[in-house]
């Protein structure tokens, strides 16, 4: 059989595979819960996110830690370009149906994609480590770059603030006011559309930071929003739409079924999560930590 | 007045097309044919029983694969290939379908989703069968020799022939799904779209009538991928993946969920669009994605829904007075309207 150390690469590989799509699909998971809009062009936030730290490293190439300023900066622009995207449009589409809701989102990912190409053109961009985690260590066996040992603690701290902000401070009282009861929220007096504005941006902002924060590990192209928006919808789907900690679980699940399910089924590991996603629809539709939607 | 046949005339016009003797208008007349049979099958579910499914561009794409395999592979005549295409569509959509009705609304739309990227992943990664991510290049053409010994066709060019063969049987299809949402199964379907707990109440078995549709939108998508993969030269993974099942949704908002004819103007639309776009721009989806939104948020009812408001606000002007036809939020003609 295999190794003990060749195995726990494979897990922290997909460990890390899950952190990355856990910051990407809380964001997603945060807009559903409150907002109850299945977000498609979360996937062009995160590719947008990724072209803009590329074009930030670029412009403030000369300071060696730039990558976390250029980081931030992509991120906090994604928010902005969210909270513009709810605040003219898609308020609007609140009191129609799904249909129209998932169609606008489809659309922006048509008109994301296609600006992206424009502006950045087709070939593949990558951006360096920065240098302070440049380095590597060796655990059991395994060489583990010290980049992706800081995503895979990045990825719990976030979910423990979140879980924090929201369980235990009165801003997370109204949020989570607003995902049970939007119109008693407003007649108790909460500006019930900034709120939706806020969580729009906070999780675009998550969607801009997975796709920042990603660039030193996978190369930008083309294509990537397509991709990562099922993967972002199979995690949460596992773990529950709206579910902050099922999004956590599901993510890990997706991680370790994607990475050992390599070794099993060579061909079939993109199979294998698509028919997770099914079986938990089917048996579960609320998701694994998820609560029955009215 | 004597009501004009629209139906028959716009049949009339399109057998004409060969006639102007352009390689490309019937290249384009032949794609709008096809996929306008895809998004009406899909409107079944969208306009008339009220199920949106992310996930249509699955039977599409077994349709697809199905035929091109039994012509190409196996030697099977074009219309068994084509009549399997559709059979083996509908029984996955029945499979499929089985568990999707169990479920609702947001739901509903993540397990099509789901069952269409387990298809996707499978046209992808089954290289022995499906060839891959390369896919299947070089579909025959159906064997349409008579045609070419019959007086007035034998002049024309084999893309015409097929066009006419594609022509009549996405006829007949529309001819069926015509008398389906005519039926009294097709007005179940409506009453299940506008009020499912008062189908309940009265006895109908919501479920089964949900999966019947679901069914026959399979088989109908089935049979336009099985005539577009003769069409395209080739099936490929493309034909199942997610951003494919969009398009049909993106036909029938821009014609109109709410008319019988609507997702066919609307793919129309799209395709003369797309064809027009392209020559002056390689970004179609950016103006594509502009268009849909300018829709969404101006022309909720798309083309049709707004030339029938048109129509009858121009019908009702002689007597002041007059409200407005009664439409619904999705731009929906209420049935007795």
């Amino acid at each position: 059989m295999f190794e003990f150390s060749f195995l726990f690469g494979q897990f922290l590989g997909g460990l890390t595979a899950a952190m990355f799509l856990f910051l990407i699909a809380s964001g997603l998971s945060l807009i559903f819960g409150v907002l109850r809009v299945l977000n498609f062009a979360h996937g062009s936030f995160y590719m947008i996110g990724a072209y803009l730290a590329w074009q930030f490293v670029h412009a403030i190439a000369p300071a060696p830690e730039g990558f976390w300023l250029a980081a931030l900066a992509a991120a906090l622009s994604i928010a902005l370009l969210g909270g513009i995207l709810e605040r003219a449009l898609l308020r609007h589409l609140y009191s129609r149906e799904e249909l129209y809701q998932l169609l606008f989102t489809y659309a922006l990912v048509l008109i994301l994609g296609d600006l992206a190409k424009i502006v950045w053109g087709t070939q593949q961009l990558s951006v360096s480590r920065p240098p302070s985690l440049a380095g590597s260590s060796e655990v059991f066996g395994v060489t583990i770059p010290h980049y992706n040992l800081f995503v895979m603690v990045l990825g719990p701290s976030i979910a423990i603030g979140f879980w924090y902000i929201l369980q235990r401070t009165a801003l997370g009282r109204i949020v989570r006011a607003a995902a049970l009861d939007r119109e008693t929220l407003g007649a108790l007096g909460a500006n019930v559309g900034w709120v939706y504005t806020g969580m729009f941006m906070m999780g675009s902002f998550l969607a801009g930071l997975g796709g920042a924060l990603v660039t030193p590990i996978k190369s930008i192209v083309p294509g990537m929003d397509v991709e990562i928006i099922v993967e972002a919808f199979i995690v949460v789907v596992i773990g529950g739409l709206g579910s902050f900690w099922g999004t956590f679980l599901g993510a890990l699940i997706y991680g370790q079924v994607l990475s050992f399910g390599i070794l099993i089924f060579p061909r079939f590991s993109i199979f294998a999560v698509s028919v997770l996603m099914a079986a938990i629809l089917i048996i579960r539709p609320w998701g694994l930590l998820g609560r029955p939607l009215k | 007045m004597r009501r004009i046949p629209w139906t028959l005339v716009v049949f009339a016009a399109l057998l004409v097309v060969p006639f102007i003797g352009s390689r490309f208008y019937t290249f384009v007349a032949t794609d709008i044919v096809i996929v306008s049979l895809f998004a009406m099958s899909l409107n079944l579910l969208l306009g008339y029983t009220g199920l949106v499914s992310f996930g249509h561009a699955a039977y599409f794409g077994i349709g697809a694969y199905t035929c091109a395999l039994l012509m190409k592979s196996a030697n099977v005549p074009f219309l068994p290939s084509l009549l399997a295409a559709g059979l083996m569509a509908g029984s996955f959509a029945l499979l499929f379908g089985f568990f999707c009705v169990r479920l609702t609304r947001i739901y509903f739309a993540m397990l099509t989703l789901a069952f269409a990227q387990i298809v996707w992943a499978i046209c992808f990664k089954w290289n022995d069968v499906t060839g891959g991510e390369q896919g299947l290049p070089n579909v025959p053409y159906p064997g349409m020799e008579w045609m070419g010994s019959a007086p007035v066709l034998g002049n024309f060019r084999v893309g015409d022939h097929f066009y006419l063969t594609a022509l009549v049987i996405v006829a007949l299809c529309f001819a069926g799904l015509r008398r389906i949402v005519d039926s009294p199964f097709g007005r179940v379907l409506t009453v299940l779209r506008d009020n499912p707990e008062r189908a309940q109440f009265i006895g109908v078995n919501v479920r089964a009538y949900q999966l019947a549709a679901f069914v026959v939108a399979g088989f109908f998508a089935g049979i336009s991928g099985g005539l577009f993969g003769i069409f395209n030269r080739g099936v490929f993974p493309d034909f199942a993946f997610w951003t494919k099942s969009a398009e049909p949704l993106i036909m029938t908002i821009l014609g109109g969920m709410g008319s019988f004819w609507g997702p066919a103007v609307g793919a129309a639309a799209f395709i003369v669009l797309n064809q027009q776009i392209t020559s002056y721009t390689e970004y179609w989806p950016l103006t594509m994605g502009t268009v849909l939104i300018v829709l969404l948020f101006v022309f909720p009812g798309g083309i049709a829904g707004t030339l029938t408001g048109i129509v009858a606000r121009m019908r009702a002007r002689p007597s002041p007075g007059a409200t407005t036809v009664p439409v619904s939020e999705r731009g929906m003609v209420k049935p007795n309207a």
